[in-house]
Parts: C-alpha cells; sequence; structure tokens
C-alpha cells in the first residue's frame, strides 16, 4: 500500500512541477539582468545577476495602474451586478409559481452554452450607436450578460432548497416579500453567491476579446489588454518582457490563493449534483 | 403576474440585461448575415463564404484546424484529467488539496501570459527547450515548433490543453470522490481491484461528467480566439496553420492590415460559428446526455 501511494506522489509531483514549471522560470528571470537570463536562463538570481531593471521600463513605460485600476472597476462592478440581479432572478423563479416559469427559465440558461462572443458585431453596433464604446460601461454590461445565465442556474438550486418554513414565518410577521430576499434570503445564500463571484470573476479579469473590440482606447484598458499591447512593442527588451509577465500574473494568482478553497468547494459539490 | 409585481421586480434587471446585451446582438448578427450593406441579400453572404474560392479556401482551412484544435484536447485533455483525478482520489492521499491547488494555477492565468510564456519557452533564441532537450542529450529533436507549418498548431492545442487539464481533473475527482464506499467495497470483496476495479467499477460512473467536460471543451473549442491571437498574430501564423474560426472572424470583421473590415462577412462567419455549437450542443444533448445513465443510491 505504502508503495502504491509513493507512486501517486511521484506522479503528481512531477505533473506539478509541469503545470508551476513556466511560471516559475519567468518569475526568477525577470529579477534577473540581461546577460543572466540568456546565459543561465534555469538559474536563481544571485548578488552579481540581481536586478530589477525590467520592472524600472514597465513602471516607466506602461501604465500599470491605470490598467490595474480599469480592471478592478470592471470586474467588482460587473461582479456586483451579476450577484445581484442574478440573486434576484433565481429568486423569482425559484421562489414563485407563475405562468411562464419554466420557459423564462430556460430563456435564461440558453446563454449558458451558447457563447456571448457570437453577437460581437451587433453589439459592437449597438455601443457605437449608444455611444458607449470606448468606456468601462460598456464591458460591464457585456460580463454581466455574460454572467447572468450561469449564476441564475447555481442559485436556484441552492434557494430551492431552502426549507419555506423560514420564509412563511416571515411572511406571517409582515416581512415584505423584498425584505425576505435580502434580510432572510441573501445571507443564507452566501456560501454559494461566493462559489459563483469566483467563477464569475477569473474569465472576466482574464477577458482579452472585449476590451480589445468595445475599448481600446488607452484610458479605459484593461490590464490584460494592456499587457497584450507592452509585449508587442517590447518583444526585444526580454528584461520589461519579464516584469511585465511577472506584474500580470500577480494579482491573479494572489486572487486565486484567497478564493481557491471557494473554488475548489464549488466545482466539486456543483459536480456531485 | 401582474397581481404580483414584486416578481417582475425580481426579475426586470436580469432579464433586461441578458436580452439586451446577448441574445438581441446574436439575432442581430444572424440578421446582419443576411445583409450587404444596407440591401437584403438572403443567403448570398455564405455562398460567398463557402463558394468564392478566396473565402471558401480560408474557411474550410480555418474549419479544419478548428476541429484537429477539438480533437487533440479531447485525446490529450481527458485521459491526463481522468489520470490526475484518480491519482488524487487514491485512498487519503496526503497533500491533495496542494496538488490540486497548483494543477490548476495555470487555469486562472489569461491567455495573453500563457500564449507569451511559451512562445518566450519554445522559443529558438531563449532557448529553454532546447537547453532543457540538450541536457538529457535530445537537442536533435528540437524544433521551433510554433514557426512551422506542421507543428504549430497542435502545439498550440498542446498549450491549451497545459493550461485548462485542471478542469476535468476537478470535475472527475468530484465525480470519482462521490462515488459510494459501499459500491467500491463491493468490488473489492468480488475481486474486483486495481485497474479491472478502475474499468469496471469507477469509469462508467464518471462518465457523465466525462460527457460534460467533453460538450464544454466542444464550446470553448470552437469559440477560440485568445491564443491564437496572443501567440501568433491576427493572421494566425505560419501561413495561416493556426487559424481557426474565432480568428478568421475577428480578421473579417476588423480588417487586418490590407483585408478591409467586413461587419456582413464577419457576422456570417459568426452565424456558421453559432450553428456549429448550436448542432455540437443539440446532439449532446439528445444523444449522448439521454443515454448515459443517472445513478441513484
Amino acid at each position: 500500500m505504502r508503495a502504491r501511494t509513493f507512486g501517486a506522489h511521484v506522479a503528481l509531483i512531477i505533473y506539478t512541477l509541469i503545470a508551476l514549471f513556466p511560471v516559475w522560470v519567468i518569475v526568477i528571470n525577470s529579477f534577473k539582468n540581461r546577460q543572466a537570463i540568456f546565459r543561465e536562463p534555469l538559474a536563481l538570481p544571485d548578488k552579481e545577476s540581481f536586478s530589477l531593471i525590467g520592472y524600472q521600463t514597465v513602471m516607466q513605460q506602461g501604465d500599470f495602474l491605470l490598467y490595474f485600476q480599469n480592471s478592478l472597476i470592471v470586474t467588482v462592478a460587473s461582479l456586483t451586478c451579476v450577484l445581484l440581479f442574478g440573486a434576484m432572478a433565481a429568486f423569482a423563479l425559484s421562489e414563485y409559481r407563475f405562468r411562464g416559469n419554466t420557459l423564462m427559465g430556460l430563456y435564461l440558461a440558453l446563454g449558458i452554452m451558447i457563447p456571448i462572443r457570437l453577437g460581437t458585431v451587433a453589439i459592437l453596433q449597438g455601443m457605437v450607436a449608444a455611444g458607449l464604446n470606448n468606456t468601462l460601461l460598456a464591458l460591464i454590461l457585456v460580463y454581466t450578460a455574460q454572467g447572468l445565465p450561469l449564476a441564475i442556474f447555481i442559485l436556484s438550486e441552492f434557494m430551492s432548497g431552502i426549507s419555506s418554513d423560514l420564509k412563511s414565518a416571515g411572511r406571517m410577521d409582515g416581512l415584505s416579500e423584498y425584505s425576505i430576499f435580502f434580510r432572510l434570503v441573501l445571507p443564507l445564500i452566501r456560501p454559494a453567491l461566493a462559489t459563483v463571484a469566483v467563477f464569475t470573476m477569473i474569465p472576466i479579469w482574464n477577458d482579452l476579446w472585449f476590451p480589445l473590440i468595445l475599448s481600446p482606447a488607452e484610458s479605459v484598458k484593461t490590464i490584460t489588454l494592456g499587457t497584450q499591447v507592452f509585449l508587442g512593442q517590447f518583444v526585444t527588451n526580454w528584461n520589461a518582457v519579464l516584469a511585465a509577465l511577472t506584474l500580470a500574473i500577480l494579482p491573479v494568482l494572489v486572487l486565486y490563493l484567497i478564493f481557491s478553497r471557494q473554488l475548489i468547494r464549488g466545482i466539486t459539490s456543483g459536480a456531485v449534483k | 403576474m401582474f397581481k404580483r409585481p414584486h416578481i417582475l421586480v425580481f426579475l426586470a434587471p436580469a432579464v433586461i440585461v441578458y436580452t439586451l446585451v446577448m441574445i438581441l446582438p446574436l439575432f442581430g448578427t444572424l440578421q446582419l448575415s443576411l445583409f450587404r450593406g444596407e440591401a437584403f441579400a438572403g443567403l448570398d453572404n455564405f455562398r460567398t463564404l463557402f463558394g468564392d474560392p478566396r473565402w471558401s479556401a480560408s474557411f474550410w482551412n480555418a474549419l479544419g484546424n478548428n476541429l484537429w484544435f477539438f480533437v487533440v484536447h479531447m485525446i490529450v485533455q481527458n485521459p491526463i484529467g481522468i489520470a490526475l483525478a484518480a491519482l488524487l482520489s487514491s485512498n487519503r492521499l496526503r497533500g491533495a488539496a496542494f496538488y490540486r491547488t497548483a494543477i490548476f494555477v495555470p487555469t486562472v492565468l489569461s491567455f495573453v501570459i500563457v500564449g507569451f510564456v511559451w512562445k518566450l519557452i519554445l522559443s529558438p533564441i531563449w532557448g529553454i527547450a532546447p537547453g532543457m532537450l540538450d541536457a538529457v542529450g535530445l537537442k536533435s529533436l528540437f524544433q521551433p515548433w510554433l514557426g512551422k507549418e506542421a507543428y504549430a498548431l497542435t502545439t498550440l492545442a498542446l498549450i491549451s490543453v497545459w493550461q485548462f487539464v485542471g478542469i476535468p481533473m476537478m470535475l472527475i475527482y468530484a465525480a470519482m470522490i462521490s462515488i459510494p464506499e459501499e459500491v467500491i467495497e463491493a468490488a473489492e470483496m468480488d475481486g474486483v481491484t486495481g485497474w479491472s476495479q478502475f474499468w469496471k467499477v469507477k469509469l462508467p460512473l464518471i462518465l457523465p461528467a466525462i460527457g460534460i467536460i467533453s460538450i464544454l471543451t466542444f464550446v470553448g473549442n470552437f469559440n477560440a480566439f485568445d491564443l491564437i491571437y496572443v501567440s501568433q498574430g491576427a493572421l494566425a501564423g505560419p501561413n495561416s496553420a493556426t487559424d481557426i474560426l474565432g480568428t478568421f472572424m475577428f480578421r473579417t470583421f476588423f480588417g487586418f492590415q490590407l483585408q478591409l473590415g467586413d461587419p456582413n462577412m464577419g457576422a456570417t462567419i459568426a452565424s456558421v460559428m453559432f450553428a456549429i455549437i448550436l448542432v455540437g450542443v443539440s446532439l449532446y444533448l439528445f444523444l449522448v446526455h439521454r443515454r448515459l445513465r443517472r445513478y441513484q443510491f
């Protein structure tokens, strides 16, 4: 038995190294001078080869802080809308029996399988007509629409699991339907909201397509688009490229490590159903 | 419904945003594919796309590449995902949470980072890949994989597998840990252990998870764009060897270098992608999903 787990560990360690190796190579080399990057790409930076020149170039040239701020605004705003609107719609669908209930559920679920990207041509025309191109609002609207179907689907599963006694008691006490939703139901589904938040956040933060098409202007660039443009311009400046990559990896990595337990729990509990 | 206005209030924001930004543009795009400029053109754009040699060559190339991209995912990603999940779920493995977290890291990185990182590593100039092959005496195997027509697409597909293998691993892992102890014990009592236990007991139970992963991969692959754009540019080089439907649509819609942007043809390609995804999803729902037995305990 011990021999078998030993084999499992060896295989998993090898795969973990394959998964992390590229990130590791980029990060250690971003702290080296140019000669060391080329001479010994796999060595750790030491007293001789340590250099921050790449980070200096990035900080002087690129507007990383602005891009970071834009990404943060877009992600937080979209996430808030997805969670709030999604929970409200999920509540309406799971709590009340009304005509067209099932049909509405199906209509909203369509978006889980059909990618919003296929509507890009008309989305761009609509945004231009509304004067919203090159604004962060355009991105927020698109990501809200993109995130809603899955959020509604997952949240209504959770909501139908809440016992009705509590809600009936609330109604007896004269609470309005809105207070029942905000004061009784929302606090109860917090774990589900956290799971949905993580699932929604990662694709929004990483998206390149819509920033590239809807909001490519300098002042509204997201960090993903900003990094892409920067890497394109500085292909030959290896210090700057490696530093930019490290800076771009950092925020997602930190977010992931903070929320990883929630993400993994969400995937495992969601799939078991 | 009108006697209970709160239902409307709860539904309205989600339905309005979803309809205005997602459903209407989807139909708007389908509609645009039937026009040429302002004039209604029927199926002319589709005829051009499939029939005009200048268009059809690029289209069939992109479609074929897209299919190969998907095939590589299916034959590489699923077995690795299953193997990792099986190792992770083997009896009370210490440190399973650490491995899971680490192997999932590439999945949360953006395509921009992933594409560029691999471009650097595989680059003949920097030479991490040739250097490492040299260290084990296999330097003769090294090729500029991303720069050769014969290898570029497969290389990119493998990079994408590297990035996303965490998802099948997680879903299959979830399916495996939900197999009840009694089932495994009963199999062991009958002398079914090790590999035959995996093939005869566990694999049939995780088939639904594999089905879901396959359809998610299908939708993701036929809608892909970012990785190719980031690592090979909008022209999807070398010599269009890595051009897939997503990059083809982007170039057509926006124009690139000497080519002028054409919203109608862009919408036509998007409509074809829509049809492909719709057919794939329907086939899955009606043929595969219904036949997979749901195991209830």
